[in-house]
């Protein structure tokens, strides 16, 4: 029997493919802004909820829904202006096959987020995931300049430009990334690019994690300008020992010099990894974060670091896991129950670390939430930021936690 | 407002209401000569505290307020009408924490850019973002405008570098966004806020974000012909890879102005236009990007390029562009400085074009920049006593944004919109855009009192325009 919705989708647009899911849920992956703002208006009509994926490799896709959307028919890349080192992609684009594009002409997104080299741009603006570049290139919105936004009632939004430097209006593109969807369906997005380094290398010392913490502060405090600087746990650096890992771009003198600082500024012993070991390293770690069910980030400063480790090991494990020293983002992936996981962002927030839970089965997300409570006055503010952006709720995404003992406001 | 002077001063003391005419004729404008506005009185608060119960206050009475800085904004944005409250927030001036190791400095809305460069410069570190008026302009007002200048170019706006805020909402409710350690405590509102122009509430203390000093800094001044193969050379640079911390531009209306006024820095008067390049970072870093941009100005026809040895040659480059808004003021009775954005590889053709209208309109347009990330600065000298110049002048900046946006660029890249851009926002966002800031507005400001009447013209959000407003 035909599934009422399916109906009504195809009713609605001759030219939508309607699918159904594993699951028997109707499945729609719109090949345009226009026809997403359709359905999602079609979706707050008639009371549907929707189940918001990308190209289906991060979040695991349980989220109870009556209809499933997908931006992943939006692949393409729209423009590419090298001389202005300036992009605008459509949402379901991967990074691998944009990484592809832009190399051909000498550019690249200084992004490496956890998950596989098929995940899409959407999903990684909407869960505001950054890896170990983030020490060197800032947070993921800091390259992000605007987006097409369709919000949950099918308006069509577009905030922010394709300039680098640009104050006009509220800066509506900012809460979009990190937002888990919460504010509407992100469809195409306006990124910032860098010029390829002619070098890039890495270079591992390894050993107890405290001489490595001890090391990367004594490189934070002397101020050496890394693209990535990242503790990683033994398990999840293939190690025997624990790993910190030191990524240098830029022309071959300065990458030469900057190794030597290395040397200079801490006792460590660092090794230079071949070209090979270091694309294994860091796509390892950032596949890590599929290898177990449940993924959180934490935002440490470095004197925090070793502490925030230690609570860690203490209620879950340190199997898999990789801390930012100077960018300050510890990232978790392992098996957790919820009881487990509120404690663990209780004890943070009572230090003030907040604790954003990235990936998890559903089940876990609803209890737990991707924030959990909320800071002073900011609780109102976010659920009257939902009605702007999805007045009927119809994005499925749970950003505080029905389970968390600390209220929200 | 009866009685609310009183009510006031029961909250701050007696020397902080100013009411007469005379005490607030120094905030009838911002550094914008165009636009013109008297509050009903003006109060200093002294402690978050003072704020939160002024706030309160104006809120039970249903009274407009606006934040105001040290009113050095270049948009006509931090100015209060009659039928509103100034709340003027230089006394919050201190400084509450650095902690060097962190990278992290706490403070109040009122300390000045500069003072805080200052303060840092003390721990090997620096607050990267430096408008012009850094010497006067605060931290709080550097928020709301997410302020820019020559150093954002590498290191990125406010918007980059503020981590946490305590707010207080325009119904005196307050709020905390953002954490110090950079990862916020749900979606970002810190993003949101900065550059909001005091629209959503008052920030009563900034955690912000501190880099270290670079260890070599080289300024480099190459001389060009023409705007155009200056221009070109900026593309260049950028496309290479480099980035430069910062790259401006003078053309040389700009070069002469500077170089007969006290400000003289021994830019070549007879160049067309310059470019100053300042690079920084590791030494290796810095020696192969000096070679790697020395070759690119050569390449385009750089008639002369200069390097600053000592460190008194730098500041002297640097003085003449620093001081050339000061410097025009020799030339001209009255000047408007223009802020708009372009895709850098545009910058040869909107400048051609600034020229074009600037000829049409009869007026002297005079160009300096930071070129690096395509933010233009066109400066229109007027008589503001001349009313048909006045008219011209409006026309003419109407004229250059409409060519910016045509370019692909923005109508603002660091001034903000205020009360000067809001006629050009229809430009660059549409109907159902503009509904949504007024409706993200709202949430923040249900009864519209904070700044009322910027940044978004109402009458083109699709709810006035459905209600045959227009």
């Amino acid at each position: 029997m035909t599934n009422p919705i399916t109906s009504r989708l195809q009713e609605f647009s001759a030219s939508a493919q309607v699918a159904l899911t594993p699951g028997g849920l109707p499945r729609i992956a719109p090949h345009s802004t226009e026809t997403m703002a359709r359905v999602l208006s079609l979706a707050t009509e008639e009371g549907w909820s929707i189940r918001l994926e990308g190209r289906g490799t991060w979040c695991p896709p349980d989220a109870p829904a009556d209809l499933v959307v997908s931006t992943e028919a939006m692949d393409r890349v729209i423009a590419v202006a090298p001389p202005d080192l300036v992009c605008t992609v459509e949402a379901g684009v991967s990074l691998a096959s944009l990484t592809l594009a832009l190399g051909d002409q000498g550019m690249w997104l200084p992004w490496d987020p956890p998950g596989l080299p098929d995940r899409s741009i959407g999903s990684i603006v909407a869960t505001g995931a950054t890896g170990a570049l983030r020490e060197g290139f800032g947070p993921l919105r800091d390259q992000l300049l605007g987006c097409t936004v369709v919000t949950g009632d099918g308006r069509i939004l577009k905030p922010g430009g394709i300039v680098v430097k640009n104050v006009a209006g509220y800066d509506l593109t900012r809460i979009e990334a990190g937002a888990f969807g919460a504010f509407g369906v992100l469809t195409e997005l306006n990124l910032r690019l860098r010029a390829r380094p002619e070098i890039d290398r890495t270079h591992l010392a390894t050993g107890e994690r405290d001489d490595l913490t001890r090391g990367a502060r004594d490189l934070v405090e002397a101020g050496i300008e890394l693209a990535a600087l990242e503790l990683m746990s033994p398990v999840l650096g293939a190690h025997a020992n624990w790993i910190l890992a030191a990524r240098i771009l830029g022309p071959r003198d300065a990458v030469r010099g900057q190794a030597a600082r290395l040397h200079d500024t801490t006792t460590l012993n660092w090794v230079e990894t071949t070209e090979e070991q270091a694309r294994a390293l860091w796509v390892g770690a950032a596949h890590a974060a599929l290898t177990g069910p449940v993924s959180i980030r934490l935002g440490v400063l470095i004197e925090g670091l070793d502490q925030t480790i230690d609570l860690l090991e203490e209620r879950l494990d340190t199997e898999l896991l990789s801390a930012g020293a100077g960018s300050g983002t510890i990232r978790w992936t392992g098996t957790a129950s919820e009881e487990s996981l509120l404690a663990v962002r209780r004890i943070a927030a009572s230090r003030e670390i907040p604790v954003t839970l990235e990936r998890a089965p559903w089940d876990l997300r609803r209890t737990v939430g991707h924030f959990g409570a909320y800071r002073e006055g900011v609780g109102g503010l976010v659920e009257k930021l939902r009605d702007v952006f999805d007045p009927s709720r119809v994005i499925q995404v749970a950003l505080e936690g029905a389970g968390d003992e600390e209220p929200g406001d | 407002m009866t009685g609310l002077a009183s009510e006031l001063r029961t909250i701050v003391g007696d020397r902080a209401v100013k009411e007469r005419p005379s005490e607030l004729t120094v905030f009838r404008s911002d550094g914008l000569p165009t636009h013109e506005a008297t509050p009903h009185l003006a109060v200093l608060p002294s402690t978050r505290e003072q704020v939160v119960a002024i706030v309160q206050l104006l809120h039970r009475r249903g009274i407009p307020f606006v934040a105001r800085g040290a009113g050095t904004g270049l948009s006509g944005g931090a100015l209060a009408h009659e039928d509103a409250v100034l709340i003027v927030l230089t006394r919050l001036n201190r400084i509450k924490r650095i902690d060097p190791v962190a990278r992290r400095a706490v403070v109040e809305p009122g300390v000045v850019n500069a003072k805080l460069g200052e303060a840092v410069a003390a721990h090997g570190l620096q607050y990267a973002p430096d408008p012009s008026s850094q010497a006067a302009c605060t931290i709080g007002g550097n928020v709301a405008e997410n302020a820019g200048g020559p150093h954002c170019l590498k290191y990125g706006t406010t918007t980059n570098h503020i981590v946490a805020l305590e707010v207080v909402l325009p119904d005196g409710s307050q709020a905390s966004f953002g954490s110090p350690h950079g990862e916020p405590w749900g979606p970002d509102l810190v993003g949101l806020f900065v550059g909001s122009e005091g629209m959503f509430g008052i920030a009563t203390e900034i955690t912000l974000r501190l880099v270290p000093l670079p260890r070599v800094v080289r300024t480099l001044l190459a001389a060009f012909s023409s705007i155009r193969a200056a221009s070109e050379a900026v593309s260049d640079i950028i496309a290479s890879g480099v980035v430069p911390a910062a790259l401006e531009m003078m053309d040389g209306p700009c070069i002469r102005a500077v170089e007969e006024s006290i400000y003289a820095s021994g830019y070549p008067t007879d160049a067309a236009a310059v470019l100053l390049v300042e690079l920084d970072g590791h030494p290796e870093g810095v020696a192969f990007e000096e070679q790697s941009v020395t070759d690119t100005l050569i390449r385009h026809g750089a008639t002369e390029v200069r390097r600053a040895e000592t460190a008194t040659e730098r500041e002297r480059l640097w003085q003449g562009r620093k001081k050339a808004f000061g410097a025009m003021g020799r030339v001209t009775r009255d000047l408007i400085v223009q802020d708009a954005v372009v895709p850098r590889s545009s910058l040869p053709d909107v400048l051609d074009r600034i020229g074009v209208i600037a000829a049409e309109a009869e007026l002297r347009v005079v160009n300096v920049f930071h070129a690096g990330d395509g933010n233009l600065h066109p400066n229109i000298c007027y008589d503001r006593r001349n009313p048909e110049e006045v008219l011209r002048v409006r026309d003419a900046s109407r004229a250059i944004m409409q060519a910016c946006v045509d370019a692909g660029g923005s109508i603002t890249g660091e001034h903000g919109v205020g009360s000067d851009k809001i006629g050009f926002m229809e430009m660059i966002f549409d109907a159902d855009t503009l509904t949504a800031m007024c409706d993200v507005r709202r949430v923040f400001d249900p009864s519209g009192r904070a700044n009322p009447g910027k940044v978004v013209p109402i009458h083109a959000c699709r709810e006035w325009r459905a209600g045959g407003v227009e």
